[in-house]
C-alpha cells in the first residue's frame, strides 16, 4: 500500500463520505466537499513531478489474487503522470464550475457527486494500474460512472437513451478487451503490462498476437468515440455540462488514447497496428469534422469536434508507431515527433476543449439555448466567456500564438514525415496523409469559427431567447479562464511542457528506442522558419475562411443534418430487432401456463436423470440385499398403491381427499415397518391435522369436476407422468442395490450418545448435529404461516368505513362461522378430558424426544391437534376465551428462543449452535441429564405449535 | 421388500405428476402431497430397509437402521405441511377472488 494505491482510493471513500458530509451540512453546495479531493491530489501529482522526470516510475504492489495472477499494482510513469494530472487538474475545475452550473436547490448534488468521484477515482485506477484485470475493472467503472451521469437527468427520455447507448456500445468494447487482455495472457502467462512489454518480442508472431491487438484496438476504439463507434458521444451529450466537459472531452474518451499508448511498446512494431490505428484516426478526423460544420446544437458540433480531435491524436499516435517499426534505424526517431505531437496534442486539446465547453455551458446556461440558429451577439452581453471561446477556438482551429497552433504544427510534420516511409509502397500513397489531414484542419477551422462567431458576433435575438442574457458568476467564469490562460501560456512557453511532462511520457510510449539514460530531443517553437507547415497552414485559414463564407450563403444551419444517420439507425434497428427476438424467443416457452413450466421441469428431470443413470451405469437391479417381503407388507403396499391411482378417477371433493389421507396413513404404517417411530409420528399426526385442514378449506373450495379435457391433453399428460415415475423407480432400485460409496451415517450412529448427549439419534441429528438446518426450517414455516395469515387476512379490497372496535367484534362473530357449528354434547364432554390427556402426552414426547421417539416437532404437532380439538369441540370464540395466546407471537418467541440458543454458544466461544450437555442431580427428579439442544428444542415446538395453530386458525376463522 | 417399495414409489410419483399437471388447483395440492410421499418412501428406500433396530442406542440392539434418511423426511413432513396449508389457502382465495380454479384461465396477461 502506497500513497499511489490512496491516491486511487481517496476518490471512492470520499465518495461514499459524501452523503453522510452533505447530509450534515446541509447549507452548503456539496460540490465545496467535493472541491479538496481533485486539488489535493492534483498538487500531489505536480509534485511528483521531479521524480518521473528523472525516468524513474513510482511502483508499489498489493497482494489481491496471487493464484490467479491479480495483484493490485499500482505504477506512474510519465504517461500515467500526464493523464492523472488532466484528471485531477481538470477534475478540479469541473467541479468548481459544477458549483455553480448546478442549482443546489433544483439538482439531487449527491448523486451527482458520488458519480463524479467514482469516475475520478476509476480513472485514476485506468492510468495508474499496472494489472490488466484491475486495470480492466477500473475501465468498465469509468462506463458505469459514465452512464449514471448521462443519465443524471433520468426523467428525460433523450437521457436515458443516451446513457444507454453509450454504455452498451463502451461496454461491448469493454468485454472485447478484456478477451484481448485473455489472449495476451495465454501468451505471457502475466497480467502485468510491463511484464508483457518485456515480452513483447517474444509474442509478436504468435497466432493469437493479432487477434488480441484487435480485440483490445475495439475496446480502444469504442472508449475514444472512433468511427463507427463514435455514435454513442454526440448522444452522450444529454448529459449536464461539466460531465460533458470532464468525461466526454477531457478524460474518459481519452482512457482509449492511454489504452493505445500504453501497449504501443507491446503492439507498435506491427504493421498491422500502424495501418488500424492510423487509419481509423484519420478516417475519424476527417469524418468528425466535416460532420460538426453540419450541426445546429453548440454541444453536438462540440462532440463532433471532440470525436474529430480524438482522431487526429490516434492518427498521429499510429504514425508514431512507425518509429518502434524503424527502431534502431536513422529514420525512427524522426517518426517519434508524432508521438510528441500526440502527446502535446492530447494536452492541448484537453485545455482548450475544456474551455470550450465550459463557455458553451455558460452560454447555455444564460440565455436558455445552444442552438445556433438563436444564438448571435453576445459578445458585448458576455466578454469574458467570449474571450475564453475565442482562446479556445483559435487554438482549436491551430492559429497562432496559442498551444493548438503548436500542436497543429507538428501534426503536419508528422504527416509529411509519412511521405519518407519507404515500406508498404508510401512512395506513391504517401502524400495522401498531409491531404487527408489539411483537408481535416479546414474543416476544424470552419467549425471552430462557427461557434466562435455565430455565438458571439451577429445580431442578438433577443427575442428567441428565453431570458436576457449577462454574463456569468465570477465562480463559473474561474475555471474556463485557467483553462485558456494555460491555452495562451503553453503557445507561448511550450517548453515548461517539453521535459517535464511530453519527454516522459514518451518514453514510456516509445520505450525501446532509447538506450539506458538516453532522453528524447523535444524541441517545440512557435516560429522556425518559412516550413512547409506554415505554408500549409496559411492554406487552412485562406480556404477556411473561403468555406465560412460558403457556410453562410448555403445557409446550412437551416437545413440540419445529423451525422452518421445511418449507423444510428444501425444501432436503433439492431437494438429493436434484438428485442424484438429476444421477446418472441421468451414468448415461445413463457407461456404463462403453469402446466407448461411444470412439463418442461419434468421432461428435464426425466432426460437428465435418465441420462445419468444410463451414463454411470446407475441401472441396476441386486436382489442380493433387499429385505424379505411379508404378506401384510405386500398388502399393504398395494392398498396404498390402489388408493394413490384411485385419486385421479375420484368423482367428489371428499373422496379424492380421503384417498390421499388414506395414503399418508399408509406411508405411517410403512414408517412403522421401517423401524422410524418419529417419524410414524409425526406423519401419522400431520395426516390427521392435514384432514382437518382440508375439511376446514371445504367450504371454500370449488366443486370436484372431472377432468373435461381432450384425451391427447391426458395422454401427454400421463406419458410425462409415466416416464417421471418410472425414472423414479430405477433411481431407487438403483440406489437401494448397494451403494457406490460408504454411507455417512456411522458417524451419527457412534458419536450421538458421546458428542450430544441424545440416544434418539434423528432428534440429535434435528436439534444438534444439524440445528441450523432447523432453526432456518422452522422460519421458513413461520414465513408460510404469516403467508397464509396475509393471504386470507389482508383485502387489497377498500376497507369498510367502520371503527377498529366494532370491525374486530364482527370478525370475532365470524369466527363462529365455520368452527363454531358444533352442538355435539358428547365431543364437547370427551373433548374436554382428551385434551389433557393429549397434552400431557404431548409434554412427554417433547420431554423424552433426546432420548426416546419424540421431540420438537412431534410433541408440538401432538399439542396443536389437542388444541385444534379443543376449538372444533368448543368454536373459536370459546377456544380464544380459554386459550388466550397469540399464536403468531408464540412462533416469533420459538424462533427467538431458538435463535438465541444458538446465539448463547458464543458467550462460550464456541461456534454458532454448539450444544453442551452435562448430568445434574435435582432434588425431586432425582439424576436428569440436561442438555442446552432441549431448549434449542423448546423453540421448536413454540414454533411450530405457533405456525400450526396460526394456519388451523386463520382459515378456520375465514368464512 | 426394495424392489416392490421401488414400484410403489415410481407408481406415486406418477400419480402425483399427472395431478399436479391437471388445470384444476385441488388436484395440483393432492398431487403435491402424492409426490411428497413418494420422496419420503424414497429417501427411506435409498438407505436399504429393515438392516437394523429403530435408531434408538440403549437398547441393545446389533445394528441400528440409517437415521439420516429420518431426520431428512422429518424436516420434510413438516415443512409440507406447512406447504400444504399454504397452497389450500392460496387456492381458495383465487378461487374466491377470481371465480375459477382452472390454471389455464389462471394465466397472465399477454403483455406482462
Amino acid at each position: 500500500m502506497s500513497l499511489l494505491h490512496v491516491a486511487i482510493i481517496v476518490p471512492f471513500l470520499w465518495a461514499v463520505l459524501t452523503p453522510l458530509l452533505s447530509g450534515l451540512l446541509r447549507r452548503a453546495h456539496t460540490g465545496w466537499l467535493v472541491l479538496p479531493v481533485p486539488a489535493v491530489l492534483f498538487v500531489w501529482f505536480l509534485l511528483r513531478i521531479p521524480e518521473i522526470t528523472q525516468g524513474k516510475a513510482l511502483r508499489s504492489s498489493v497482494e489481491w489474487m496471487p493464484s490467479l495472477g491479480i495483484d493490485f499494482t499500482a505504477c506512474m510513469d510519465g504517461l500515467g503522470l500526464l493523464f492523472a494530472l488532466l484528471i485531477t487538474g481538470i477534475g478540479t475545475l469541473v467541479v468548481l464550475y459544477s458549483i455553480f452550473y448546478l442549482d443546489k436547490s433544483k439538482e439531487s448534488l449527491r448523486h451527482f457527486y458520488v458519480y463524479l468521484l467514482l469516475f475520478m477515482g476509476a480513472m485514476l485506477g485506468v492510468v495508474l494500474s499496472d494489472n490488466l484485470m484491475v486495470l480492466y475493472g477500473f475501465w468498465e467503472l469509468t462506463s458505469v460512472s459514465s452512464f449514471l451521469l448521462i443519465a443524471f437527468w433520468h426523467t428525460r427520455d433523450k437521457s436515458r437513451y443516451g446513457a444507454q447507448k453509450s454504455l452498451l456500445i463502451t461496454v461491448f468494447g469493454g468485454l472485447a478487451m478484456f478477451a484481448g487482455f485473455l489472449l495476451l495472457y495465454a501468451m505471457t502467462g502475466t497480467f502485468s503490462i510491463r511484464e508483457t512489454i518485456a515480452q513483447a518480442h517474444d509474442i509478436a508472431g504468435q497466432t493469437l498476437f493479432v487477434p488480441a491487438m484487435l480485440l483490445i484496438l475495439l475496446g480502444a476504439f469504442t472508449k475514444s468515440a472512433q468511427f463507427p463507434f463514435h455514435i454513442w458521444l454526440p448522444d452522450a451529450m444529454e448529459a449536464p455540462t461539466p460531465v460533458s466537459a470532464y468525461l466526454h472531452s477531457a478524460t474518459m474518451v481519452k482512457a482509449g488514447i492511454y489504452l493505445v499508448a500504453r501497449l504501443s511498446p507491446v503492439f507498435a512494431g506491427q504493421a498491422e497496428w500502424f495501418w488500424i490505428v492510423s487509419g481509423f484516426g484519420l478516417a475519424t478526423l476527417v469524418y468528425g469534422s466535416a460532420t460538426a460544420i453540419r450541426q445546429t446544437d453548440l454541444k453536438a458540433m462540440l462532440a463532433y469536434s471532440t470525436i474529430s480531435q480524438l482522431g487526429l491524436v490516434m492518427s498521429l499516435l499510429g504514425l508514431g508507431s512507425a518509429s518502434a517499426f524503424f527502431a534502431g534505424a536513422g529514420d525512427s526517431l524522426l517518426y517519434a515527433k508524432a508521438t510528441a505531437a500526440a502527446v502535446f496534442h492530447l494536452i492541448n486539446h484537453a485545455v482548450f476543449k475544456g474551455a470550450l465547453f465550459m463557455a458553451v455551458g455558460i452560454v447555455d446556461h444564460e440565455t436558455g439555448t445552444r442552438d445556433l440558429r438563436r444564438l448571435g451577439g453576445l459578445m458585448r452581453l458576455m466578454p469574458i466567456t467570449f474571450t475564453v471561446a475565442l482562446i479556445g477556438t483559435f487554438s482549436m482551429a491551430g492559429l497562432p500564438p496559442f498551444s493548438g497552433f503548436l500542436s497543429k504544427e507538428m501534426f503536419f510534420t508528422a504527416m509529411l514525415n509519412v511521405q519518407r516511409l519507404d515500406l508498404w509502397s508510401l512512395r506513391s500513397w504517401g502524400v495522401v496523409f498531409p491531404a487527408v489531414a489539411w483537408a481535416a484542419s479546414v474543416f476544424t477551422f470552419v467549425y471552430s469559427m462557427i461557434v466562435l462567431l455565430r455565438t458571439f458576433a451577429g445580431k442578438l435575438q433577443s427575442d428567441k431567447l428565453g431570458r436576457k442574457p449577462h454574463e456569468a458568476p465570477l465562480g463559473m467564469l474561474i475555471p474556463p479562464v485557467v483553462l485558456a490562460s494555460c491555452a495562451v501560456v503553453f503557445g507561448l512557453f511550450p517548453n515548461l511542457l517539453t521535459y517535464s511532462l511530453l519527454e516522459p511520457a514518451m518514453a514510456a510510449i516509445l520505450p525501446d528506442l532509447l538506450a539506458q539514460g538516453e532522453r528524447f530531443h523535444v524541441s517545440i517553437r512557435l516560429w522556425h522558419g518559412w516550413t512547409p507547415e506554415v505554408f500549409m497552414t496559411i492554406g487552412v485559414v485562406l480556404a477556411g475562411a473561403a468555406l465560412y463564407k460558403l457556410y453562410g450563403r448555403l445557409n446550412v444551419l437551416q437545413r440540419p443534418k445529423t451525422g452518421g444517420l445511418w449507423l444510428n439507425r444501425l444501432y436503433d434497428g439492431g437494438l429493436g430487432a434484438a428485442e424484438t427476438f429476444a421477446y418472441r424467443l421468451t414468448a415461445r416457452y413463457m407461456t404463462g401456463s403453469v402446466r407448461h413450466y411444470l412439463i418442461y421441469i419434468f421432461v428435464f428431470f426425466g432426460v437428465a436423470l435418465g441420462a445419468a443413470l444410463l451414463l454411470s451405469n446407475g441401472i441396476r437391479f441386486d436382489t442380493s440385499r433387499y429385505a424379505p417381503v411379508s404378506f401384510y407388507e405386500a398388502a399393504a403396499a398395494l392398498f396404498m398403491t390402489a388408493a394413490a391411482v384411485a385419486v385421479p378417477f375420484a368423482n367428489s371433493r371428499l373422496t379424492a381427499i380421503i384417498l390421499t389421507g388414506a395414503v399418508g396413513y399408509m406411508v405411517t404404517l410403512f414408517f412403522i415397518l421401517f423401524r422410524a417411530p418419529d417419524l410414524a409420528l409425526t406423519q401419522i399426526i400431520v395426516e390427521t391435522v392435514s384432514v382437518a385442514l382440508f375439511l376446514l378449506c371445504f367450504y371454500h373450495l370449488p366443486k370436484w369436476k372431472k377432468e373435461t379435457a381432450r384425451p391427447r391433453f391426458k395422454l401427454f399428460n400421463f406419458l410425462v407422468a409415466a416416464g417421471a415415475g418410472a425414472i423414479v423407480t430405477l433411481i431407487a432400485l438403483g440406489a437401494s442395490s448397494g451403494g457406490a460409496f460408504e454411507s455417512i451415517s456411522h458417524y451419527y450412529v457412534e458419536e450421538s450418545y458421546r458428542l450430544a448427549g441424545g440416544k434418539n439419534i434423528v432428534n440429535v441429528i434435528l436439534v444438534d448435529f444439524r440445528g441450523f438446518d432447523t432453526m432456518l426450517e422452522i422460519t421458513v414455516l413461520g414465513i408460510a404461516s404469516l403467508g397464509i395469515y396475509a393471504l386470507v387476512k389482508l383485502r387489497l379490497d377498500p376497507p369498510l368505513p367502520r371503527k377498529p372496535a366494532e370491525a374486530k367484534r364482527t370478525n370475532g362473530e365470524r369466527v363462529g362461522g365455520t368452527l363454531a357449528r358444533s352442538n355435539d354434547v358428547l365431543l364437547k364432554t370427551i373433548s374436554r378430558a382428551v385434551v389433557f390427556i393429549m397434552i400431557t402426552f404431548a409434554l412427554y414426547l417433547f420431554f423424552a424426544g433426546h432420548n426416546h421417539p419424540g421431540g420438537g416437532f412431534i410433541g408440538a404437532l401432538m399439542t396443536a391437534s389437542a388444541l385444534l380439538l379443543l376449538a372444533i369441540a368448543f368454536g373459536t370464540s370459546a377456544f380464544r376465551g380459554i386459550v388466550p395466546v397469540d399464536f403468531r407471537k408464540l412462533t416469533a418467541a420459538g424462533l427467538a428462543v431458538a435463535f438465541l440458543t444458538g446465539i448463547g454458544s458464543f458467550a462460550f466461544g464456541a461456534p454458532f449452535l454448539s450444544h453442551a450437555f452435562g448430568h445434574f442431580h435435582l432434588p425431586i427428579l432425582g439424576d436428569t441429564e440436561l442438555a442446552t439442544a432441549v431448549l434449542f428444542d423448546l423453540g421448536v415446538y413454540l414454533s411450530v405449535v405457533g405456525v400450526a395453530m396460526t394456519i388451523l386458525l386463520t382459515i378456520g376463522r375465514d368464512s | 421388500m426394495e424392489g416392490l417399495m421401488s414400484l410403489c414409489i415410481g407408481i406415486l410419483f406418477a400419480v402425483g405428476v399427472y395431478l399436479i399437471l391437471s388445470k384444476s388447483l385441488l388436484r395440483i395440492i393432492l398431487g403435491t402431497s402424492l409426490l411428497t410421499h413418494s420422496v419420503h418412501l424414497l429417501l427411506m428406500t435409498m438407505a436399504g430397509l429393515k438392516t437394523g433396530a429403530a435408531p434408538l442406542l440403549g437398547e441393545k440392539a446389533k445394528a441400528v437402521v440409517d437415521p439420516l434418511p429420518q431426520a431428512l423426511i422429518l424436516t420434510s413432513i413438516v415443512i409440507s405441511f406447512g406447504v400444504t396449508a399454504f397452497f389450500f389457502v392460496l387456492a381458495y382465495r383465487a378461487y374466491q377472488t377470481l371465480g375459477t380454479d382452472d390454471v389455464e384461465e389462471l394465466r397472465g396477461d399477454e403483455d406482462e
